[in-house]
């Protein structure tokens, strides 16, 4: 049962795949494709990482375990679709004309602390495995409390990235706040007992 | 220092002679002229060069418009109730003989003209659309500006019942936006009241709004109520918002980023998902007609 369920959870996890193709096979991309294609992948990697961080404040609150099931395959979506993301820009945007790019890492802060967080969920994909949680002992959360600052690193990129931050940005900086929240309260609660 | 490459010249000579053979046609004309959605340009030499005007439906909904609404297609479904009619503008301050009358009263006091400007949005995409309306200077010469009227501030309407954006703070409302007399009375500058041969649809700034085709276009104010002869620079809406990003002049300059990302390049509306950014041309390519405006400034300092 249990295995069905991951496996259906990993096709509905593929919805902006199917999304985004049918945008560009319809057509409906509008005035700015590459734009719109590097924007989808960016804000479903943002939501990803809300979904990745809501699943440990679910499992306190229905007092379920299920919830740490998918909570791996969530957060290599993140890594999926912010690699992704990361090449639509890189690719499709500046046709791998590297010194613009190189110029934007360097100068441009949202650019900055947006290959920033790719760059800390390398580390977080490659220690996912059952073998590496066994290996790493202790320091595998530790390493894992990275998405922390990722999660920081990606609205801040969002953030900086727009005109102003009403309300695309505002909705997820607040989303993302109230998540990071749960992590202080459980910590406090958990150091007590 | 740096090699040109023939790519960055190009640009601006097309819109140079475009513009000269735009301006060459009648109204009636122009408006064939678009019916085949792109214009041929004689060059000097051999070669004619083409540059596609934008499709009418991505100018018509894919806007910046915050009051109403910060996402690009906002305005175009928020605005189509809005009521452009009855339309007054008041054009005073330090004028002789300020003038108060209604948007029709304004279109035929003046020849309208057809213009296909460039237009560069300051988050690094274009447009090339087909304006309709009259130069500036020729209203600003029925009001006879004084000495004192060293600038010219644009005023926008303020109303938070028709327009949603406006009940949030994202910007100081009503939209204000600013020019130096000499940039307001130059011959690009427009006041348009209408695109594409029609009239102007409401989310692209109807009845009335400007147009500065060589600086980014949140310099342009839609919906504008009032026109004002001031002796100080006026404070924009965006300066603001955000004085060290948003600057007064807001010049199309591909060598002064905005802070936060480059203005090196451009993505051209409508060019398909493979279409390659355009190198981003100084004054958005009317340098030859407005360069000397700004001869001896740091543009980098005042941006």
């Amino acid at each position: 049962m249990s295995k069905y369920s991951k496996i259906i959870v990993f096709f509905i996890c593929l919805w902006p795949i199917y999304s985004i193709s049918y945008s560009i096979f319809d057509n409906s991309l509008g005035a700015e494709p590459v734009k719109k294609i590097t924007h989808h992948f960016g804000e479903w990697t943002l939501i990803f990482i809300c979904l990745t961080l809501s699943m440990s404040p679910l499992k306190k609150i229905t007092n379920s375990n299920i919830w740490i099931k998918y909570r791996r395959m969530l957060g290599l979506f993140v890594f999926f679709y912010a690699t992704i993301h990361m090449f639509t820009y890189i690719g499709l945007d500046y046709w791998f004309d590297w010194k613009p790019i190189i110029n934007d890492v360097i100068k441009k802060k949202y650019i900055f602390v947006g290959f920033l967080a790719w760059l800390l969920l390398i580390p977080l994909a490659a220690t996912s495995s059952q073998k590496m949680i066994k290996l790493l002992k202790k320091n595998w959360k530790r390493v894992h409390r990275l998405i922390y600052i990722i999660a920081i690193f990606g609205i801040l990129h969002y953030i900086w990235l727009s005109k102003t931050i009403f309300f695309g940005p505002l909705i997820y900086l607040i989303i993302i706040i109230i998540l990071l929240l749960f992590r202080i309260k459980f910590n406090k609660s958990s150091t007590k007992v | 220092m740096k090699k040109v490459k023939s790519s960055e010249i190009t640009p601006e000579r097309i819109y140079k002679n475009r513009r000269k053979f735009v301006q060459n046609l009648g109204l009636a004309a122009g408006s064939m002229f678009i019916g085949q959605n792109f214009i041929n340009l004689a060059q000097a030499s051999s070669n004619s060069i083409e540059q596609e005007i934008t499709e009418y439906r991505y100018i018509t909904t894919y806007n910046n418009y915050y009051e109403f609404g910060t996402k690009k297609s906002d305005p175009v479904e928020n605005s189509q109730n809005f009521k452009t009619k009855p339309w007054n503008i008041t054009i005073d301050g330090e004028v002789e003989k300020p003038l108060k009358l209604s948007v029709d009263e304004l279109k035929n006091m003046f020849p309208i003209e057809e213009r296909i400007y460039k237009l560069r949005c300051v988050e690094g995409w274009s447009m090339v659309i087909p304006w309709l309306g009259f130069p500036l200077y020729k209203l600003l010469d029925k009001v006879s500006p004084t000495s004192k009227g060293k600038f010219v501030k644009f005023i926008s309407v303020l109303d938070p019942e028709q327009m949603p954006g406006q009940r949030y703070p994202i910007l100081d409302w009503p939209y204000k936006e600013g020019l130096r007399i000499d940039e307001a009375m130059h011959p690009l500058t427009i006041l348009v009241t209408g695109l594409y041969g029609k009239e102007l649809p409401n989310q692209n700034g109807s009845p009335l709004r400007l147009i500065v085709p060589w600086k980014y276009g949140f310099k342009s104010a839609k919906a504008i109520v009032n026109i004002k002869l001031v002796d100080k620079m006026p404070t924009s809406s965006w300066m603001k918002a955000s004085p060290n990003e948003y600057g007064f002049y807001s010049n199309v300059n591909p060598r002064v980023d905005h802070p936060r990302w480059s203005q090196a390049s451009e993505r051209v509306i409508g060019g398909g998902i493979i279409s390659p950014r355009i190198p981003t041309t100084m004054f958005n390519g009317y340098g030859d007609e407005v360069s000397h405006l700004y001869k001896n400034m740091d543009l980098k300092k005042y941006f």
